[in-house]
């Protein structure tokens, strides 16, 4: 099919040979399950279940908060053995409100959990309201409450439904592996969710680099009865960072994305491969989200692997599992290697958004001290959003975020294609971070300072309020003691000689 | 076990480096360079070595001055790329002492004063170059003819010696260059037809087997550096495309409109510092644009302006001249030809939103 030019990009080393020739292996249960309440984007989930409460695989162990929050489930039956905090799956190594779960080893699944016999006889509020319920988020790693973005058709006039296959990040197999493994339930998941947004097209973009995941996907397109020709293939060019939402859209369907808009403003929603394997998995067989597939690898890995994780696995038994470290790694990281977050330590537990683990070697890792600027402008050329990297970091550097943001930082996307091209080995999206948390930090100060004079105003407004009333009241009663004196009017009058001199 | 503060992503690097952008240039310029050593001999040789070691020296010197680590610095390779294109661009047997005060202005004037590596407006080569040619004209323009090493007459390496250290006189073999004579005869009425035939060969130019200065005169083996470049992204086409292309247009326009006063393109083309100004100068990143656009501008400016310099100007070369003041135009194009943000049009504003589609 044809596709459109995007702006920029990168090609790195994609090392996908370490993992993507080996099947989802199912990791053992470990001792202990640590599940948080907050593993999506949006409000944290509040605690269903009480210390020492026994429940089922599936059951559910939160309840969703709000419009966009989800539901957390039990990834295996067991003992809750604790509600309380335990460092999060998350740079800053903070604690985060965590059930702590012991498996039994039955790993039960709740008697109650079935599916619908044919989840497109359902209205598309109920689809949505199901993949609520499975507690489903964006599984690319952005961990947006899918069933939100089920629900776009209702503000938003949408045509086509894009399956973000493209894994552009290096090192990372799991959606390569589940495309290939499971192709005919990821279809099935993709169909029931174009049922749901009630499109007429559905694009699958794959990258070129996983040609046995588009043959297998291409092959369950062909065995759906009756033919489907509103699904298509698209074979992607293998560049970073194709993925990217909105420039996945452009690739497809040419339509570019309005600044600060949503894909839906040009009429189309993206979900990942994982999200409709996760669908499939919610409304065939009434299963909640509960594990993942992690890729495990890097340079310092003894045995690279993807395996199908419980959610709250801690990172380190996975680890354990692919055989421990080869050396000590220079980085270990939660993701790929470009957009991941450093991982403050293997105690953490698999979330819903943990696409990988990398545990990378200095000679990976590639890091240098870094060099002034010589304006080479590979960060420009390498932009996938137009802009001009060099000169936002070092307006950043300075200290001048208005002038960043004048430069466009609130539309960097963070891809890092800047910083893995720089000559200079600067690091541009460490600047980047700074300046859009100190423009955030700047505007919650800004909205603190405005709420205080608000709320001095008001009281100030309430206090002349109160004297006024009081002022009235006493005119009111001068007035009345004036019309009507009283049996003593003497006593009343201030008597001269009282006053001072 | 992670100890080191958290910082972000990337975790992988493209195999580039500032050192590996800088030895690919000096690779790129080898084989003009080499060419120019063998052919003017060992006063170029000895020129040569003078200036580079000179170039690093001031380096050394002002960083020193400034406080900051040598090592890192002095091991960028841009000290030394600019000590050997100042010294490509002088004649090849011009006296130790114009080698050194050319590095001076570059390195230190041109370079560190501005704050160093990436600071500067100016191209620093250029800078001295240019400084040089005002304050020495005689010496910046004696060129000699090619009289390789080993040839019958060619200085031995004594006679080298003495030639650029021992202002010993170049009596018999000095001249201009071919963009100076044919100057210099249109200046005194002639016409092309009478001029070029005795002095302008256009192969001889494209090899570079002709006066002029020490790295410049081998239109062909720069070609070949500046291909290398663009093969290995050290630089991009624009800029190099650009220029060429509006010098090549302007004498096209020019020659047909009088074929006996104007040259043709290829003269521009093949003489003086065209290719080397392409390929090594005009692409230098720290003093030209960063946009693809700001890059044609800047391109297209100066092959105008190397055009309205040698055909119409005091000064028969203008590479140096052109590339100085597109430098100065630099922030300019920086500030108003900037790339279309995503999602946004070229005002800035974001795209219409089309909830219809």
């Amino acid at each position: 099919m044809k596709l459109f030019k995007i702006r920029g990009g990168v090609h790195p080393d994609d090392r996908k040979e370490l993992s993507a020739h080996l099947a989802i292996e199912e990791l053992p249960l470990p001792p202990l399950l640590h599940v948080p309440m907050q593993q999506h984007i949006g409000a944290p989930a509040t605690p269903a279940v009480r210390r020492g409460e026994r429940v089922a695989k599936g059951q559910l162990l939160a309840y969703s908060q709000g419009a966009i929050s989800a539901p957390v489930h039990a990834p295996s039956s067991g003992r809750v053995l604790g509600i309380g905090s335990f460092p999060a799956h998350h740079a800053s190594g903070l604690s985060v409100r965590t059930i702590t779960l012991q498996p039994d080893g039955e790993d039960r699944w709740a008697p109650d959990l079935a599916g619908v016999p044919d989840p497109f006889a359902l209205d598309p509020d109920e689809i949505a309201a199901r993949v609520s319920a499975a507690g489903i988020v964006g599984l690319g790693g952005a961990t947006f409450p899918s069933a939100v973005k089920l629900k776009l058709h209702k503000r938003y006039k949408l045509h086509t439904l894009v399956i973000n296959g493209a894994e552009c990040e290096p090192y990372l197999t799991c959606d390569d592996r589940l495309m290939r493994e499971h192709a005919d339930q990821v279809i099935d998941g993709i169909r029931i969710m174009a049922h749901a947004l009630g499109v007429a097209r559905v694009l699958i973009g794959i990258e070129n680099n996983k040609p046995e995941a588009q043959a297998a996907m291409a092959a369950a397109i062909g065995r759906l009865e009756p033919r489907q020709d509103m699904i298509a293939l698209a074979r992607l060019p293998t560049r970073y960072p194709m993925g990217s939402e909105k420039h996945l859209v452009q690739a497809l369907t040419g339509r570019e994305t309005p600044a600060r808009g949503l894909t839906a403003d040009v009429g189309v929603v993206v979900h990942n491969p994982a999200t409709a394997f996760a669908v499939h998995e919610a409304l065939r067989l009434g299963r909640p989200l509960v594990s993942r597939v992690v890729t495990v690898t890097g340079g310092a890995i003894a045995t690279p692997k993807n395996l199908r994780v419980p959610l709250g696995t801690p990172v380190a038994a996975l680890i354990e599992h692919c055989g421990g470290f080869t050396q000590e790694p220079a980085r270990l990281v939660s993701g790929g290697p470009m957009m991941g977050q450093p991982l403050p330590s293997t105690r953490v537990p698999v979330v819903k958004g943990s696409n990988g683990v990398l545990a990378l070697t200095a000679a990976e890792v590639h890091a240098r001290d870094p060099m002034p600027c010589i304006r080479c402008a590979s960060c420009v050329g390498a932009c996938p959003c137009g802009l001009l990297p060099l000169d936002m970091a070092a307006h950043a550097r300075a200290g001048d975020l208005e002038g960043a943001v004048k430069l466009g930082l609130l539309d960097c996307i963070a891809c890092g294609s800047c910083s893995y091209v720089c000559p200079a080995h600067i690091p541009l999206v460490q600047y980047f971070n700074f300046a859009k948390g100190e423009m955030a930090a700047r505007d919650r100060a800004k909205q603190k300072q405005a709420e205080t004079k608000r709320l001095a105003e008001g009281r100030t407004a309430r206090i002349e309020a109160i004297q006024q009333a009081k002022r009235e009241a006493m005119a009111r009663r001068k007035r009345e003691a004036a019309a009507a004196p009283p049996p003593n009017a003497q006593a009343a009058r201030p008597q001269p000689a009282e006053a001072p001199a | 076990m992670m100890t080191e503060t958290p910082i972000a992503g990337p975790y992988a690097h493209a195999p580039v480096s500032i050192q590996r952008s800088m030895g690919l240039v000096m690779l790129a310029l080898t084989p003009a360079t080499l060419f120019g050593l063998y052919q003017f001999g060992w006063p170029a040789v000895t020129l040569f070595l003078v200036t580079v070691t000179a170039a690093l020296a001031f380096e050394a010197g002002a960083l020193k001055v400034a406080g900051r680590p040598l090592r890192p610095t002095l091991g960028d390779g841009s000290a030394l790329l600019t000590g050997w294109l100042l010294a490509l661009s002088l004649p090849p047997w011009a006296p130790w002492w114009i080698g050194v005060v050319g590095s001076l202005i570059a390195i230190v004037v041109a370079k560190q004063v501005f704050g160093g590596l990436g600071q500067n407006l100016f191209n620093p080569a250029m800078v001295a170059r240019v400084a040089l040619l005002i304050s020495f004209p005689l010496e910046m323009t004696r060129y000699v003819a090619p009289q390789p090493i080993g040839s019958s007459g060619a200085p031995d390496l004594a006679a080298g010696l003495a030639v650029t250290f021992g202002g010993q006189p170049l009596d018999g073999m000095t001249g201009a260059s071919i963009l100076g004579h044919v100057r210099t005869e249109l200046g005194r009425g002639l016409d092309l037809d009478q001029i070029l035939p005795g002095s302008y060969q256009p192969l001889d130019s494209g090899l570079g087997t002709i006066a002029g200065s020490l790295g410049e005169t081998s239109a062909l083996l720069l070609l070949l550096g500046g291909l290398y470049l663009l093969a290995t992204r050290v630089i991009t086409w624009q800029t190099p495309v650009a220029m060429l292309g509006s010098l090549a247009l302007l004498a096209t326009l020019m020659h047909g409109y009088d074929p006996q006063h104007y040259p043709d393109a290829l003269y521009h083309l093949v003489n003086g510092a065209t290719l080397l100004g392409a390929f090594f100068i005009a692409t230098d990143p720290v003093t030209s644009p960063v946009s693809v656009r700001g890059q044609l501008v800047f391109g297209a400016g100066l092959g105008v302006l190397v055009y309205v310099i040698r055909t119409w100007t005091g000064y028969p070369e203008g590479v140096a001249f052109a590339v100085m003041l597109m430098n100065a135009a630099t922030p300019a194009i920086d500030r108003y030809l900037r790339p279309r943000i995503y999602g946004r049009q070229r005002d800035g504003q974001p795209l219409g939103l089309d909830r219809e589609a």
